[in-house]
């Protein structure tokens, strides 16, 4: 096996019921690699993200962690989800404790690292994302776009392997939505490998490596972000593109 | 005016002990009675929130059961009736388990729906962090489905307390039982009614006014993400 694979999804298949979400989805991400999933909205892409740390369970296929299978609600589940961090769109800080604790609480009891090693990495990680000053405070006392880059502080001390970004600005405002990506896009430079799902077009187009277009539970086109965006090789993903771009109204 | 002049003080301070006795007995039957309601309906409220198989259909059972019949009636039950099975329990443990057989179901009620209003998405989001279900129970959803809980909790509370009257039925001197008797014998119903009302208010005003104060608190105790 290829040993730079880190994340792997192979012949994944997710059905609901009678639907089919993903139909036979193979992706290798590799160590260090931005992956930008795209696709129209209800495509599975976040479903195949759920998929990657064991929120949902395969109908068929696998994901695979450094070749090991993750197993939805199998004995290891926990500890494979300590080297696979996550952030979803919604911010899901725990709202009953402070900034700090949010950060500190699984390393400390899931991992059983020190309180004060622990402590140490929230404090340069929450200074390099400017919210140090807030460690004392409650999440409900946050912008979204704070209480997200405090999800990712709070994903990153885990130290994971990979980290998956599932929309994490789509519920933002828009001045907020900058400082979040900034955030990411200086994880992208220091080498973490990297899934994300994002609307965010110009966005994806600087921090990816590789684009992953989905539609119809495939993946329809697999490309380098300028060969994407400039030179699109299927329909649905020039049709896809063209609901981003907006055309100067002809008057005549 | 007529009716403060006309009342027997001296009548009042004579029997004052039988109430502060009476109270006691009272507030023992419903300390220990919302004390078990507590573990029952936590116990409870777990089951039916995780769909324990079996078990979350025999607590559903007695749910229906306990919320369905008079405390009176399930009173009756354990004092009169199990002895006739051989098991004979003192009348205050009668009460007391009577007393927690109806609040167990009134506050696993309580709890499941505290329990039931956390967010999938906390849910998930201790899950991406690799927490297993003990620690995800006691520092993600507990604390917030109890806050969310406190008030359904306290309601409870007060209703179990004022229903302890109801042990008078199987001859245990509470409250409600030393008025009765005083009224019997001594037809002094004006003073004897006034004190059984001052005693239920010196022992629920305190309680519903740290109800009140704990339903402040934890409303402004970090939720409105
Ligand atoms: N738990 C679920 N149960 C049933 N259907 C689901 C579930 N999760 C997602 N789906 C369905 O799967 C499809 C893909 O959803 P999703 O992965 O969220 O898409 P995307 O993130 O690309 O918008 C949608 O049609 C959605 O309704
Ligand atoms: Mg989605």
């Amino acid at each position: 096996m290829d040993e730079t694979i880190q994340l792997q999804a192979a012949g994944l298949k997710k059905k609901f019921g009678a639907e089919t979400v993903l139909n036979g989805i193979d992706l290798d991400v590799h160590k260090g690699e931005v992956v930008v999933v795209l696709g129209p909205s209800g495509c599975g892409k976040s479903t195949l993200l759920r998929c990657m740390n064991g929120l949902e369970a395969p109908t068929e296929g696998s994901i695979r962690l450094d070749g090991e299978t993750i197993t939805s609600g199998g004995r290891n589940i926990t500890k494979q989800r300590q080297r696979i961090g996550m952030v979803f769109q919604s911010y899901d800080l725990f709202p009953h404790k402070n900034i700090l604790d949010n950060i500190t609480l699984a390393p400390v009891k899931v991992q059983k690292r020190s309180k004060a090693e622990v402590e140490q990495q929230a404090e340069k990680l929450l200074k390099r994302v400017g919210l140090w000053e807030k460690r004392k405070a409650y999440p409900r006392e946050l912008s979204g776009g704070q209480k997200q880059r405090v999800a990712i502080v709070r994903a990153l001390c885990m130290n994971p392997e990979v980290m998956l970004f599932d929309e994490v600005t789509a519920a933002l405002d828009p001045e907020m939505v900058r400082e979040v990506l900034d955030v990411m896009l200086e994880l992208a430079q220091q080498g973490l490998t990297m899934v994300i799902v994002t609307h965010e077009m110009q966005f994806a187009r600087a921090i990816a490596d590789r684009i992953i277009f989905l539609d119809g539970g495939v993946i329809v086109e697999e490309a380098e972000p300028e060969q994407f965006f400039t030179n699109p090789q299927t329909q649905r993903a020039k049709d896809f593109l063209q609901t981003f771009t907006y055309e100067k109204r002809k008057t005549s | 005016m007529g009716f403060w002049n006309q009342l027997n003080t001296e009548f009042m301070a004579r029997y004052l002990p039988w109430y502060v006795d009476a109270a006691k007995l009272t507030v023992t039957i419903a300390f220990w009675g919302i004390l078990f309601s507590l573990a029952v309906g936590l116990v409870c409220s777990v089951i039916r929130y995780y769909r324990v198989p079996v078990l979350h259909r025999i607590v559903a059972v007695y749910i229906e059961l306990s919320r369905n019949t008079p405390l009176l009636v399930q009173l009756f039950f354990l004092y009169f009736g199990l002895p006739k099975l051989g098991i004979v329990l003192s009348a205050e443990s009668c009460a007391i388990i009577g007393l927690t057989f109806l609040g167990g179901s009134y506050m696993a009620e309580s709890l499941r729906s505290g329990l039931e209003s956390i967010e999938k998405s906390q849910i998930e989001s201790a899950q991406s962090l690799g927490m297993g279900q003990m620690l995800m129970m006691k520092e993600v959803i507990f604390p917030q489905a109890l806050a969310i809980s406190v008030p359904g909790v306290c309601a409870n509370m007060i209703f179990l307390i004022k229903e302890t009257s109801v042990v008078s039925g199987i001859a245990l001197a509470d409250l409600m039982y030393v008025t009765k008797d005083l009224i019997g014998l001594y037809y002094e119903t004006d003073e004897a009614l006034l004190m059984l009302v001052i005693a239920y208010l010196i022992i629920l005003l305190p309680v519903s006014i740290l109800a009140s104060i704990l339903e402040r608190r934890l409303r402004y105790a970090g939720f409105g993400n």
